[in-house]
């Protein structure tokens, strides 16, 4: 469904967003967004609540429908007439907050449904592939557990091995470590560390800073449903151009 | 003492009449298992068809699936209230004037199955809206359809939640079924009835009374261990 792939430049964003806007009722949230992420690019968007962050992240799989502007990923306008949406989510991969794990099947179950129902992949095969995700997320010993036996850094591993193993061209992470205990934050953020050296590319909702300013090419500060500023992390956090990002930079770091 | 047991438990009448007792646990069973089938599946489906009603749509389809599903609502809410009695008898006598020929017995099904549907339809509704929100997200962002998110990702979540007051729901119409005495299907009731009023003794019925108890204790254990096998841990 996505474009043919090997015709892929490097130069080509793998998501590229043009005057995106949203809007629930009459509250406008996102104000015209353009953005655009590179292949292998790490990009963190920080902000104050309320700022669309996370709805501009859900509209990048239109699990929230935008009001207006274009969306391509990989090549493919995602908001085209009669696009088969199923087909273009199978290559966006998604993390949420609250894991968001099915409660009645196993992690092992969790990872290859979707493989077996949407990429029609056969059992044996799926199973394969699901064992290889898991195994990448450190858990190939828990291809059994329930999410109710699994730790919370261990339900957001599995469901990171869920998103992977339909070999996505983008994650998008919706604050992935926000509902962890602070012991467990650390075994997360290594499996983004391995996807990122592992050349995935990834948009990164989170207050995780430090781990913005260690592994982010880019960070982007929204505020009031637009970008105020983008810049690699030494910028955002050392030398921030808006009085708002120097603001909102400052206040958080305070809280660390 | 010695009156009361003539009265109840004679012996004689209960042997002449058990027979027809037996035949009537054989009319109740398979009407009450008919009733079952149909009932709960008939919920299922409209309570699938209510949540894909109640998807957001486009304009001018929005209008169409919005009146389909208040018909949906208006339909459960009527079998609700009505007193399946009166539904028995407004089809056994109602249905034939419109040219449709119908027995007691299917009279008594129809009119059960419906009264079934409607409530279980809203305990399987109650189910699907209480599966968190991010269960549909999270299914529908590895590209699964609408469908097979609710078949594989929300039903088993939601049947879980809606099988205890299912099982009581179900228990309770299914007990319906002697109401379909008055239109002369010819269940344990209907024989204990008629039993009382050839011999002019109760016993008939104290035989009904065990010929229930036989039937339904049995579905009440097993609605007891169906709600203990699907409550998993979470």
């Amino acid at each position: 469904m996505l474009a043919a792939s090997g015709m892929t430049t490097e130069s080509r964003p793998i998501l590229d967003v043009r005057g995106l806007r949203k809007s629930f009722g009459s509250t406008e949230v996102l104000k015209g967004i353009d953005f655009r992420l590179a292949p292998r690019e790490l990009a963190f968007i920080i902000g104050p609540s309320g700022s669309g962050k996370s709805t501009f992240l859900r509209c990048c799989n239109r699990l929230e429908e935008p009001s207006g502007g274009s969306i391509h990923v990989d090549g493919t306008d995602i908001m085209a007439p009669g696009v088969d949406i199923n087909a273009v989510r199978r290559h966006i991969g998604m993390v949420f907050q609250s894991f968001n794990l099915y409660p009645h099947m196993t992690a092992l179950g969790n990872v290859t449904l979707a493989l077996r129902l949407a990429a029609h992949i056969p059992r044996a095969e799926a199973v394969d592939l699901g064992r290889t995700a898991l195994a990448r997320v450190g858990l190939a010993d828990k291809e059994r557990a329930y999410p109710g036996e699994l730790s919370g850094g261990q339900q957001q591993r599995v469901a990171i091995a869920r998103a992977l193993a339909l070999e996505p061209r983008i994650v998008l992470f919706d604050e992935p470590t926000s509902a962890l205990d602070p012991e467990l934050v650390g075994s997360v953020l290594q499996v983004m560390r391995d996807l990122r050296e592992a050349g995935m590319t990834m948009l990164v909702v989170s207050h995780e800073l430090q781990f913005a300013r260690a592994a982010a090419d880019r960070v982007v500060f929204m505020e009031g449903g637009v970008i105020v500023e983008e810049g690699p992390p030494a910028q955002i956090f050392g030398d921030p151009q808006h009085a708002r990002t120097r603001e909102f930079v400052a206040r958080i770091d305070g809280h660390h | 003492m010695d009156r009361f047991l003539f009265t109840f438990f004679n012996a004689e009448v209960m042997a002449e009449y058990l027979p027809n007792i037996l035949s009537g646990m054989w009319v109740t069973t398979y009407l009450a298992a008919f009733v079952i089938v149909t009932g709960l599946s008939l919920g299922l489906v409209l309570a699938v068809l209510r949540s894909a009603l109640s998807q957001k749509m486009p304009a001018p389809l929005s209008w169409l699936t919005g009146a389909l599903r208040l018909s949906l609502i208006f339909y459960v809410d009527l079998m609700r209230s009505v007193p399946p009695l009166v539904l028995i008898v407004l089809f056994y006598y109602g249905l034939p004037a419109l040219g449709l020929d119908i027995a007691g017995l299917g009279a008594t099904w129809l009119a059960l199955s419906l009264v079934l549907s409607a409530f279980a339809e809203e305990i399987y509704w109650a189910g699907l809206i209480s599966v968190a929100r991010g269960q549909w997200e999270a299914a529908r962002s590895t590209g699964l359809s609408f469908l097979q998110t609710l078949i594989y990702v929300i039903l088993p979540q939601a049947v879980r939640l809606a099988i205890p007051p299912l099982t009581n729901r179900t228990i309770a119409i299914t007990k319906g079924t002697a109401l379909g005495q008055v239109v002369a299907v010819q269940e344990i009731l209907y024989q204990a009835y008629s039993g009382l009023s050839f011999s002019y003794n109760p016993s008939p019925l104290t035989l009904g009374a065990l010929a229930y108890l036989a039937l339904f204790l049995p579905i009440v254990i097993v609605g007891r261990w169906i709600e203990t096998r699907f409550a998993w841990r979470r």
